[in-house]
């Protein structure tokens, strides 16, 4: 690849970034690449060093705050006319309200899914309940003389103390998991921002 | 290593390879190679925000017919990279105790 395709190739992939955010970039991934070259690489050694555009334009885009994204997505390119301000205005009963439900639509989704975690957890706190009541009752049922009772409910207190080592690993998995989604959506949603502005 | 120590470390890296003179992009990540291993992104973060913070200041300059970013370190700066030594003579004494420590098991 030679420097003019990648400073072309990343150009595109930042697209939706901020006018002069993406000049400045530009300026310093073509300033390493020069410098490079002058120490005596060829211009393919010296692109090929800095890495490839996927990399980097993912991890800018992972640096810049969603709301700043969002903020130039939602900047009209041209100033507005004046019908469209009064359009805009009158409507504003109706898009605002688009707009909040959108919101309020991610955070239920958002609350949805973190609430089966706290279920996964839920239960596995019945269970240690379930194994700490069960054998402390079983003990009291023996003492007070009712043996096989009292047995029979110890060895269910153990089979939930069981039952709740097992689920205590698939529990911790779901919030990572859970986690670890939820950071990847953030970064597909800024990506979203990005990628609709390329193909307009 | 823990991420915020790490990025703490790094803004001090790159002050310290501008600190006896001005210094541009590739060269501070030359510089730094040895000690560390830097990607051109990180080091533009860095720089971004060493700047906003006012520890540099960042000047365009000619060369070989184009434009090269130069960077200058500010009085900020060069009191940020005083304050580390005094904070890592403490960490040293506390890695110190804790060789001891563990030495005398």
């Amino acid at each position: 690849m030679t420097k003019q395709e990648f400073i072309a190739e990343l150009q595109k992939q930042l697209s939706g970034l901020p006018q002069q955010e993406v000049e400045e970039r530009l300026g310093f991934y073509s300033e390493m690449i020069d410098d490079r070259i002058e120490e005596g690489m060829t211009e393919e050694e010296a692109v090929t060093e800095i890495g490839s555009v996927a990399d980097i334009s993912a991890q800018i885009i992972a640096d810049i705050p969603l709301a700043k994204l969002a903020k130039e997505r939602i900047k009209p390119k041209r100033r507005m006319r004046a019908w469209e301000i009064v359009l805009l205005a009158a409507g504003s009963p109706l898009w605002l309200i688009l707009l909040i439900a959108a919101f309020v639509v991610l955070l239920a989704l958002y609350a949805v899914i973190w609430s089966v975690v706290v279920c996964i957890w839920s239960v596995f706190g019945a269970l240690v309940g379930g194994a700490v009541g069960g054998i402390a009752g079983g003990v009291l049922l023996i003492v007070f003389g009712n043996v096989v009772s009292g047995i029979m409910l110890i060895g269910a207190g153990l089979a939930c103390a069981g039952l709740a080592i097992f689920l205590f690993f698939g529990c911790l998995a779901a919030t990572k998991g859970t986690a670890y989604l939820t950071a990847q959506s953030v970064l597909g949603i800024k990506k979203c921002f990005v990628r609709k502005e390329k193909e307009e | 290593m823990d991420i915020q120590l790490k990025r703490g470390l790094l803004d001090i890296c790159v002050l310290a390879a501008i600190r006896s003179e001005d210094s541009y992009g590739y060269q501070i990540i030359k510089d730094i190679k040895p000690c560390i291993d830097m990607s051109e992104s990180t080091l533009y973060t860095i720089l971004k925000r060493l700047e906003l913070a006012g520890m540099l200041t960042v000047r365009a300059s000619e060369h070989g017919g184009r434009l090269r970013k130069y960077y200058h370190i500010t009085d900020l700066g060069l009191k940020r990279l005083e304050e580390f030594r005094e904070e890592w003579r403490e960490v040293m004494s506390i890695y110190q105790f804790v060789i001891k420590e563990e030495e005398s098991k």
